[in-house]
């Protein structure tokens, strides 16, 4: 994968990083930089190794191999404490048995700061956070976002190079993770500081992200802004991982890959290739008139999604595409179960495909949707 | 009906087993009036068992709530060669009598012995007198630091140690300001199980002691020269005395017990 993005400065550089675990390679051989002042996601299924490469950068555990810099410093030498980053664990990992003042002065009064530095640092960071008053209540008695929010403050405060955030709204329920998201953007672009988030959720990373990082098997997938990763997948992994994807496996015949009678251009490879075929959805057109469009299916499903609607057409060859439409071009057709339809795809891409052949579930024609 | 019957049955087995022979004890021990409760506990016998009892429970106290969480620490947070041998090991003590831990201590520094000759070279005296008693009470008491601390420790995880030390903390300060902290209440546990045990230890003491009189006898072997000797009221006014610790001992564990307990529902709720 490609991530040399220039000559420009990189607050944190990966480079050629691994690590095992006993037998496990949880990271193999993954190289990337964050930029200065960016909001960077690290995305994959849990497993994948994201949170591994988090911990490394932060000098919590010890990479096989490879190297990481920090404002173009190696800090593989430099133990968890003198790296001056800030970490926000899961599941905030505060001092029980301290204050939210105590908890957000700790690392100010373990590097010796004066007692009026302090309480100034730790009462602005607690009114930046919305925690005025909250400074002498235990983390017990504070609700799941307010822990979240001391965390982010203990975490700040001795005004670290980089902050590294670990699933910061795995553990809050549904609705308070929105509203996390959107004050953690906020407060990314009020404090300026370069922060790198683990996630397993792709909405979560595509939100908040400036950039993501999306990590298989201990291995980096792509790396791009959220609209690339999620228009452009470069591998099948991230497509079936991201969004929702039709994917269909077809051999290329004259330049042309072929599934029963859909036709999708190819010329850039040989006859006898098998490729991937990726589209999403909302690229798929459907019709209750049959004349509308070519291709020729009958409806199976309509699901009601809220703001749209999710149709699942089986076409006249026996395959199974999903299709996304919104409210008004719902209403537009008189759609019924079991009645003929049309469809179009207007948009497609040729996934490549993955170098081990065991490593690609082999479903033969529609393939299955990540959910 | 039963449920009377088996209320009732309980209630027996309880008084008569736990409460009858403790009133008892005291009703006896205060027989001839409270001078001489006070005359007894007081004499120089008893009082310097009163000492060697404190001198061993306060050195023995030292060395196992600190080597004891070195130990649990240890256990819970590396991973090593023969963990789970040493893991293992460490309930023998339970499982071993208190006289074959004796016997045991007296083979080891016995006169023929390469310990007992380096010791005696040195004019160390080990055997009869306070270093062995001290040792077989460490012996005894070795699992209760450990066995206390290794649930909590496991409870609480790391995440809280190596917050600190992205904050900036060395592993002295996480420990002290992280760490001990969140364990204290098992450390206090531990403790008072360690000092109860000291306190009432007989057996061992008994076998490496020689029990000598005013100079290796403990309170609770005072009580049994006392009670051999016919002065039951001496017998009975010094037991009397280490109830009364006892019962100071159930208060704070208690009290220890629902902190440990809050320590672990918090833990695991978050």
């Amino acid at each position: 994968m490609k991530t040399g993005h220039g000559r420009e400065t990189m607050k944190i550089e990966v480079r050629n990083l691994s690590k095992r675990f006993g037998p496990v390679e949880a990271v193999s051989n993954v190289t990337f930089g964050v930029r200065e002042g960016e909001l960077l996601g690290l995305l994959g299924p849990s497993g994948s190794g994201k949170t591994t490469v988090l911990r490394i950068i932060a000098g919590l555990e010890t990479p096989t191999s490879g190297d990481i810099f920090i404002d173009g410093v190696r800090v593989n030498e430099l133990s968890v404490q003198q790296r001056n980053i800030g970490f926000v664990f899961q599941h905030y990992a505060l001092f029980k048995h301290m204050t939210v003042f105590a908890n957000v002065a700790f690392g100010l009064t373990v590097k010796k700061w004066s007692r009026p530095d302090i309480k100034q640092r730790v009462e602005d960071l607690l009114q930046l956070m919305g925690l005025e008053r909250m400074g002498d209540r235990y983390p017990h008695q504070l609700s799941g976002g307010q822990r979240q929010r001391v965390a982010i403050a203990r975490a700040l405060a001795p005004r670290p190079s980089v902050l590294l955030l670990d699933e910061p709204f795995g553990a809050v329920d549904a609705q308070v993770r929105q509203e996390l998201r959107e004050w953690l953007i906020r407060l990314h672009d009020d404090l300026d500081v370069t922060s790198l988030f683990v996630t397993h959720d792709q909405e979560e990373a595509m939100e908040v992200s400036d950039r993501l990082i999306v990590f298989a098997k201990g291995r980096l997938e792509q790396v791009g802004s959220p609209a690339e990763v999620y228009e452009e997948p470069a591998t099948e992994f991230v497509a079936r991982f991201i969004g929702s994807m039709n994917i269909l496996d077809a051999e290329v015949k004259s330049g042309v890959a072929r599934v029963g009678t859909l036709e999708f251009p190819a010329p850039q490879f040989q006859d006898g290739h098998h490729v991937h075929i990726g589209f999403r959805p909302y690229y798929v057109k459907v019709s209750d008139d049959a004349t509308r469009f070519r291709q020729q299916a009958r409806l199976r499903h309509v699901y009601f999604l809220g703001v749209s609607y999710r149709l699942e057409i089986e076409t006249d060859t026996g395959l199974i595409l999903r299709s996304r439409m919104n409210k008004e071009e719902f209403r537009q057709c008189r759609f019924e179960v079991g009645r003929p339809v049309s469809y179009a795809i207007t948009h497609f891409r040729i996934l490549p495909q993955e170098s081990s052949p065991q490593a690609m579930p082999h479903v033969p024609l529609a393939g299955p949707f990540t959910p | 009906m039963a449920r009377r019957l088996l209320i009732g049955l309980v209630w027996l087995y309880f008084m008569g087993l736990l409460v009858g022979p403790i009133g008892y004890l005291c009703v006896q021990a205060f027989e001839g009036g409270a001078a001489a409760f006070w005359h007894e506990i007081t004499r120089p016998e008893a009082l310097h068992g009163f000492s060697l009892t404190i001198q061993i429970t306060a050195i023995v106290l030292v060395v196992n709530v600190i080597f004891g969480t070195i130990t649990a620490l240890v256990l819970v947070r590396q991973r090593f060669m023969g963990q789970t041998i040493m893991s293992g090991l460490i309930d023998l003590p339970f499982a071993v009598s208190p006289v074959i831990t004796g016997f045991m201590l007296i083979l080891l520094f016995g006169p023929g012995t390469i310990l007992g000759t380096f010791f005696g070279e040195a004019d160390i005296k080990v055997l009869y007198a306070l270093p062995a008693m001290i040792l077989v009470t460490l012996f005894v008491t070795f699992p209760f630091v450990v066995r206390e601390l290794t649930p909590v420790l496991q409870t609480i995880g790391t995440d809280s140690e190596e917050a600190a030390r992205t904050l900036g903390a060395s592993e002295w300060v996480v420990f002290l300001k992280v760490t001990l902290p969140a364990i204290r209440w098992g450390v206090i546990y531990g403790a008072t199980l360690t000092v109860a045990r000291s306190i009432g230890e007989f057996g061992a003491i008994l076998v490496v002691s020689g029990n000598v009189l005013m100079l290796t006898q403990t309170a609770t072997m005072h009580i049994y020269q006392s009670y051999v000797d016919f002065n039951y009221l001496g017998a009975y006014a010094v037991a009397v005395a280490l109830l009364a610790v006892s019962f100071l001992i159930l208060i704070v564990l208690e009290l220890a017990k629902t902190r440990v307990t809050a320590v672990a529902r918090v833990g695991a709720a978050s």
